[in-house]
């Protein structure tokens, strides 16, 4: 343990960590550039330090680059990250009432505590979550991916029928380019750009940010964001953790757990912790209109997945998101592979790691707090000047992820698309949801079919994937009976008024 | 009118000029003189990206030039390769062209092949392997093979897409020995790690991606490697036997990740590429790099190289129409 210390409490070491912290904040704040941009930038740069830090680095600026990714999404309406896109029209809407820092602070304390725990959680039973995790085959996360999707609809403020629509609009879009289980291209029109399907991070910038900046620019150019006076951040934040200190627990560990499964666990994380939220809240009815809790629960849960994604990565050497399939590449060059045994033959560096880690997310705290500071001078500017400058960004942000002008027109049909959507009523977010988790399901979807050679009992056959199944096909039937139920109430009010 | 007129005088000059450098040897000392953009047609994190990063790295410390890495993924790589082609021969944007250039106009993906790149040195070769899950009842090539004749389609295989180059190792193999190529059908998947979750999951009943990629889990004892597609056994792993010493078909199978340029890249510029990068792959932190992941130091020089993509290109579509996934 004294080796441990010894490997982290060095100069070198921590200004690494602060340096990386720092800049992680800046990349992640400025809107549109991601947590996965910050980390394949810093690449380069590990190759010139000593293995300690350059894994640190990567960890601490992915760790803070996350949180970061929520303070446009809050001042802004513009996530990091399809997790933050989970909550990120509460936070916009407790901006809106004038409680931006009520809403960053939230989600600061709540992506600290997650991250903290998070790593805890890793340091003890890494080993176990990973076995836990490659367990899953296509079937389970077929299943999973059919949880997620209906979390969304369940928790939409609007109606089912409102929320089921704006998946469906998602899950269209998802069907765009190359079908991975027969390679034909679909809905390309012979674009070359379309055969890797429309990119979410353009869609995301499109749909929440442009939308919202045609909205303002239609309607409301003149108004003035109301300045209610919240008290200080760290008094809001000691609020916070009194208050949801159970939520943020809770959503840490589910939000770990999810984290683990490589390739979809990151992203769902955030949204089923989030509708589990509302469904445990006193006060469900809140939700949507500005209420810190769904961003304790999501925040946590966001932040504690990061974490959760390094476990396959460094035991089995499967990367859990973009993120961790950078650090694994960073690790091997650094003479450290991922294996079950990685914590007795690599031990010193693997806890040295982690400690940096923990140390990131405890040096986010003040950091976050400046940053929170500096960037709520956003919302001072007048809106004249503010809505053509966050129309810049999103032409950076999309262009900035893969390099191609086509990512801009995708951002901005897609956002003129969201702006008629929600005119109509129709809720973003399950839009998202769909665009995110339509190609896990089809393709996993596909997998099994073919294993199984068509035969439907290929989705149940194994137990996790019955069980999983089986709550899945249970939530369906429960919301079409509510439908139903709430429907025939309408219809009696109706007759008797 | 002016300016026209300069333009023509200086297109004239350059026009001579060229001529002149073709007609005398080449000087192979052509340096960028801005940032050259390095396209890698696959995600970060996976092998080309890394071997990319690294190469474009040294590059820049070499050339005293940036070398912007830029993953420009998708489509099964289409994407990537098409930018590289159609870049400007000016020596300002190359790129990790893969084995998979020689295979897509075969798939009927794209009327791109070989030829419509430059190649300039070979940076990493992977051969692939046969692996099952450490639970497996297979302890040999002989009995997992001898299992599918007898209950052909029963067993599953995964590591890539459909028609992907881990595909064609399995589904080649099957038909060099003289079996039915879907006697292990292929389950796709997105990548080597994917496919191999599915195989330690119990999805699928074995994995072909590269052995280097799947050194990591032999090691840990999560999966057993049957066989190594090359003529020599991995110095990494030497209890793993080469399909050479198992088959009668000597079949092996392997991919490529090279640095490239577009069709007519001048030869001035190929080979001052082609010489740094040569120059680089000699040094100790190339070498340490390459041991870091298990991998042993190739070099291979443009002409060797244009000549491997052309023999792959014959080779795979071969293997790929008689396998039936050519169009």
């Amino acid at each position: 343990m004294a080796e441990v210390f010894e490997l982290v409490f060095r100069w070198d070491v921590l200004s690494t960590i602060f340096l990386a912290a720092c800049y992680g904040l800046f990349v992640g704040s400025v809107p549109g550039l991601t947590a996965t941009m910050s980390v394949a930038l810093l690449v380069p740069i590990t190759f010139f330090l000593d293995p300690v830090p350059a894994v640190a680095a990567i960890a601490t600026a992915s760790a803070t680059a996350i949180f970061a990714g929520d303070i446009p999404g809050a001042l802004l309406r513009i996530p990091g990250t399809p997790a933050s896109a989970a909550y990120v029209e509460e936070a916009f809407a407790l901006t809106q009432k004038g409680q931006a820092e009520r809403a960053l602070a939230t989600s600061l304390v709540s992506s600290c505590l997650g991250g903290l725990i998070g790593v805890a959680l890793l340091a003890v039973f890494a080993r176990q979550l990973a076995s836990f995790a490659v367990k899953f085959s296509s079937v389970e996360y077929f299943w999973l991916g059919c949880l997620g999707l209906t979390a969304a609809v369940a928790v939409s403020s609007s109606s089912l029928v409102r929320g089921t629509l704006g998946l469906l609009i998602g899950l269209f879009i998802s069907t765009v380019g190359i079908d991975i289980a027969t390679g034909h291209a679909r809905f390309t029109f012979g674009q070359l750009d379309l055969l890797d399907g429309v990119s979410f991070i353009p869609a995301m910038i499109g749909m929440f940010a442009l939308s919202q900046v045609i909205r303002t620019v239609t309607t409301e150019l003149d108004s003035v964001v109301p300045k209610a006076k919240v008290g200080s951040l760290s008094g809001e934040m000691v609020r916070v953790v009194r208050s949801y200190w159970k939520n943020i627990c809770r959503s840490a560990v589910f939000g770990n757990i999810l984290g683990a499964l490589p390739g979809a666990g990151a992203d769902i994380a955030a949204w089923i912790a989030y509708s589990l939220s509302k469904r445990f809240s006193k006060t469900p009815e809140k939700f949507g209109t500005g209420h810190a809790e769904g961003i304790a629960d999501a925040g946590a849960a966001n932040n504690s997945a990061v974490c959760g994604a390094w476990t396959p990565a460094l035991v089995f050497g499967i990367p859990g998101d973009t993120v961790t399939a950078i650090a694994i590449g960073v690790l091997m060059l650094k003479g450290i592979t991922p294996s079950p045994r990685v914590f007795t033959t690599d031990g010193t560096m693997v806890y040295a790691i982690f400690l940096a880690f923990a140390l990131a997310n405890l040096l986010m705290l003040p950091l976050g707090m400046v940053a929170i500071r500096v960037a709520r001078q956003a919302l001072s500017i007048p809106k004249r000047v503010l809505m053509p400058l966050i129309l810049v960004f999103c032409i950076i942000g999309a262009y900035a992820v893969d390099n191609t002008l086509f990512s801009v027109w995708i951002m901005l049909g897609l956002g003129i698309l969201a702006y008629f959507m929600e005119e109509n009523g129709i809720p973003i977010a399950p839009a998202i949801l769909g665009i995110v988790l339509g190609k896990v399901i089809e393709k996993n979807f596909l997998i099994t079919m073919i294993k199984s050679q068509g035969e439907v009992a290929g989705f149940f056959d194994r137990p996790v994937a019955a069980v999983l199944g089986a709550t899945t096909l249970l939530l369906w039937g429960w919301l079409v009976v509510l439908a139903v139920v709430r429907a025939a109430r309408a219809r009696k009010h109706a007759a008797a008024t | 009118m002016k300016l026209s007129q300069r333009m023509l005088t200086g297109g004239a000059v350059a026009l001579a000029l060229t001529a002149f450098a073709g007609a005398v040897q080449a000087e192979c000392d052509w340096k960028p003189e801005r940032p050259v953009t390095y396209i890698v047609p696959w995600g970060a994190g996976g092998g080309t990206d890394a071997n990319s990063r690294m190469l474009a790295s040294m590059l820049e410390a070499k050339m005293g030039q940036p070398f912007n890495v830029v993953n420009r993924t998708g489509g099964n790589g289409v994407v990537g390769h098409s930018a590289i082609a159609n870049a400007d021969p000016d020596g300002y944007t190359i790129g990790a062209v893969t084995v998979e250039i020689t295979m897509m106009e075969h798939a009927g993906l794209t009327d791109l092949n070989q030829d419509d790149v430059t190649g300039i040195a070979l940076v990493d070769i992977v051969p692939a392997s046969v692996l099952v899950a450490a639970d497996s009842p297979y302890q040999t090539l002989d009995e997992l093979l001898a299992y599918a004749k007898e209950n052909p389609g029963e067993l599953t295989a995964s590591g890539t897409s459909q028609g992907g180059i881990w595909h064609l190792a399995i589904a080649g193999l099957l038909n060099a020995e003289g079996m039915d190529p879907q006697a292990i059908r292929w389950v796709p998947s997105e990548g080597a790690a994917a496919g191999m979750q599915e195989l330690i999951a119990g999805g699928v009943d074995v994995a072909t991606p590269a052995l280097s990629e799947g050194k990591a889990l032999v090691e840990s004892g999560e999966l057993r490697a049957l066989a190594y597609m090359n003529p020599t056994r991995m110095a990494a792993l030497p209890d793993v036997p080469t399909t050479k010493e198992l088959l009668g078909s000597e079949w092996t199978m392997a991919a490529f990740i090279t640095v490239s340029g577009p069709k007519g890249l001048p030869e001035e510029i190929t080979c001052s590429y082609e010489k740094a990068a040569l120059e680089i792959f000699e040094t100790p932190e190339w070498a340490e790099f390459k041991a870091s992941r298990g991998a042993d130091v190739v070099s291979m020089g443009s002409a060797d190289l244009t000549e491997m993509m052309d023999q792959t290109y014959e080779n795979l579509g071969a293997t790929m129409k008689a396998i039936g996934i050519a169009k």
